[in-house]
Parts: C-alpha cells; structure tokens; sequence
C-alpha cells in the first residue's frame, strides 16, 4: 500500500500516455509506413531504366525481400534491393537497381545516411551515379586518382572511409542477391 | 495565489532576459547540431516547442500531486510521451525533413531547458503561467536557434532559408561556401561568437541602466 501511496500518479501517468501513444501510433503508422514506401517505389524508374513502378512486385529470393521489377510492357527489366552497412559516421542504407540477371547495376539510391555533411555526405549527389552500368564482377575498388579500369570508383576527396564504406557495401549486396538468384532459379 | 513571477513576465523573460540559448545556456545539443539550415532549427525549434508547451500543461496540472522525490520522473514521463507524438507527426506528415533531422528529434527528451522549466515554473505556479512560460521560452529558443542559423547557413551555402542570397552569384552551395560553417567546428564558432556579442550588448545595456540611474 504504502508503494501505491507514493506511486499511483506515475502509475496512472504512464497508463494514460501509453494509451495515448498506442493511439498516435495507429493513427500515423499506416502514413509512415507508407512514405517510406513510396520513397522506395518512386526510386525505382530512376533505378532500373524502363521500370514502371504500377507493374513491379515485391518478391522473396533467399528469405530476403526484393523488389522484382516489370516494364510497363510487362517483361522483367530488372530488380531493385536493399543495401546496407555500416558507413564512417552511422549505418548507410541504400537501393540498388539491378538488371534481370543480376549481373549489372543499373541504378543507386541513398535511402539513410548521416555521414560529415558537405564530405561524406556527397555519397547522396551524382558522385553515386559512378556506380551505375558498373558489372557486379569483378568486385569494384576505390581508388584516389582517375579511374583507369573498369571496376575502379574514385574515392571523394576528403571522405575515402564514406566512399569505400559504401563500394564494400554495393559489392557485397549485389554478389549475395547474385548468388541467391542464381542458386534460386538453376 | 502562487508566488513567483507573474504570468507575463514568465514570457517577457523567456524571449529576451532569461534566453534559454544566451542566458541560461540550455538544450545546447540541437543549438549546436540541427543550425546548419534555417529549416532545420526552425523545425527542431517548433517540435521543442510543442513538447514543452505541453510538458508544462500537463506538470502544472497535476503539480499539486506532484512527490518530491518523483517529480523528475514524471517530468520525464511526460516529456517523452510529447517527444515520440512529435516524431511521429513528422516522420508521418514531414517525412524528409524528419529524415534529415534523425536522432535530433528523439534527442529533445534529453533537452535540459524543457526539464528546466517544468522544474522551475510548472511544478509550482498555475497552469497559465507555465503556459506564459513555455511560450515565452519557445520563443526565445526559436530565437536563438534562428540567430545561429542565419550565420551558419548564409556563411556555408550563400542562402537563407533555401532562398539564395542574391548579391552572392552563382547557385548555392558552388561558387560561395565556406563549408566549414556547416560542419560542426562552424557551430561551436558561431556559438562562442554570439554568446560573446550577446554577454557584450547585455553588459552595456546594465552599464546603460546604471549610468542613468547615478
């Protein structure tokens, strides 16, 4: 009694807020969860050229969820997937268009990243598109001059941990969805 | 009657005497942090705000239940039931902006000039005054927030609120930058900076007050 005595008003405090949050939560749960689908969905014409975001399905390939992305003629252009990992401040995580068989990226996104603004965080601006028509084999490396091969991204001056963060990540992606697809449909 | 300042001079003293960010030296966690951009502070100025006009409401309305030796439970109780409502509202209707902000919004339960002022004015004056209060320290947050900002984001990009500055050619971001004041050796700068200005005119306007009073 002498507990009840002391605390009911924290008790009473924290039933009350807990129900109001359980209703907050219903409330704005769908709308979240939906922005954050529409974000990846209206990533995806920029991800795999010709894909139509009305005719893509979402689809499980090694117990990992994918996006199996259609053309608007309905053929099989390419898939989007999730990548992430750690980067130099916090996890980044980002799209990666692929074409059909896996063996191409076709397009890259930053979804969440909080690397140095104005250095790492340049990750998000056209530097990315260095990655794009790049094969997923052999693995891509970081350098710090011009690109001479064909695998090779320049590093962002300033921010090489940012840049080889996200390569390592890219490649890693990429080669495991490569091999799970490849696994999946032999 | 409760005793202590009255309700306007909660607010007056909130915007400009007792600036949280200036005088009292508060929530110096987003005033550092979140001032790169106008945007940012002004969001992370109106979700501080919300959370602590209403932890003020509610501390005031149940500071005659209120145990000693619980109270900064239940402020805390409080202030983190407004903090998650905030973050959702904006993770649902400001979905970018609350990306951009990240941590920076569930951080505002550890911001000490709520808990402050729950501890200073609501627990022990009505529910019109710790709004009075709240309001007024709002304000003066905003205020400060703003202050930094504006040197921060015209200094780093050469805009204000995303509007480019027109007497700095070229587009934002390319031809005028100074990035270091984006980054967070900027936001310790501009905070010694404007904490000295600010001590500097508050000194002269005493010495002011005492000249004419001689």
């Amino acid at each position: 009694m002498k507990f009840l005595k002391q605390g009911w008003l924290v008790l009473v405090l924290a039933t009350v807020f807990g129900v109001g949050l359980a209703a907050v939560d219903r409330a704005l749960g769908p709308k979240i969860a939906e922005n954050q689908k529409n974000e990846t969905f209206g990533q995806i014409a920029n991800l795999v050229p010709g894909g139509s975001a009305a005719d893509t399905k979402e689809e499980i390939v090694a117990g990992q969820t994918v996006l199996k992305v259609y053309d608007a003629r309905n053929r099989h252009v390419g898939w989007v997937i999730t990548a992430s990992g750690m980067g130099y401040a916090d996890a980044i995580k980002a799209l990666l268009g692929l074409n059909a068989d896996a063996t191409k990226i076709t397009g890259i996104y930053i979804l969440d990243q909080k690397e140095t603004p104005n250095l790492g965080s340049k990750i998000t601006t056209d530097w990315n598109k260095q990655y794009v028509g790049k094969n997923v084999l052999p693995p891509l490396t970081v350098v710090k001059t011009q690109p001479t091969k064909e695998n090779e991204i320049e590093a962002i001056s300033g921010a090489t941990i940012s840049s080889t963060s996200l390569t390592d990540i890219v490649n890693k992606a990429a080669e495991t969805f490569a091999k799970n697809l490849a696994a999946e449909t032999k | 009657m409760s005793d202590g300042p009255a309700p306007l001079e909660r607010f007056w003293n909130g915007i400009l005497p007792e600036n949280p960010v200036y005088r009292q030296i508060l929530g110096m966690c987003p005033t550092l942090a979140v001032t790169a951009t106008m945007k940012s502070a002004m969001t992370m100025a109106a979700a501080t705000g919300f959370v602590l006009i209403c932890a003020n409401i509610i501390t005031a309305m149940i500071r005659n239940q209120l145990k000693a030796h619980l109270r900064i439970l239940v402020f805390v109780l409080t202030i983190a039931t407004f903090v998650t409502i905030a973050d959702r509202v904006l993770a649902a209707y400001m979905y970018d902006m609350s990306k951009q902000l990240g941590p920076y919004i569930p951080l505002i339960i550890v911001n000490c000039l709520i808990i402050c002022r729950c501890e200073v004015c609501a627990s022990k004056q009505g529910v019109w005054t710790a709004i009075c209060d709240a309001v007024g320290n709002s304000l003066g947050f905003a205020l400060g927030l703003a202050s930094m900002a504006t040197v921060r984001e015209i200094l780093a990009t050469g805009s204000w609120f995303d509007i480019h500055m027109f007497w700095l050619a070229g587009t934002p971001g390319e031809k005028f930058r100074w990035a270091l004041m984006a980054l967070p050796p900027g936001a310790f700068l501009t905070l010694g900076f404007l904490l000295g200005a600010g001590n500097w005119i508050g000194d002269a306007m005493a010495g002011k007050k005492k000249a004419q009073a001689a």
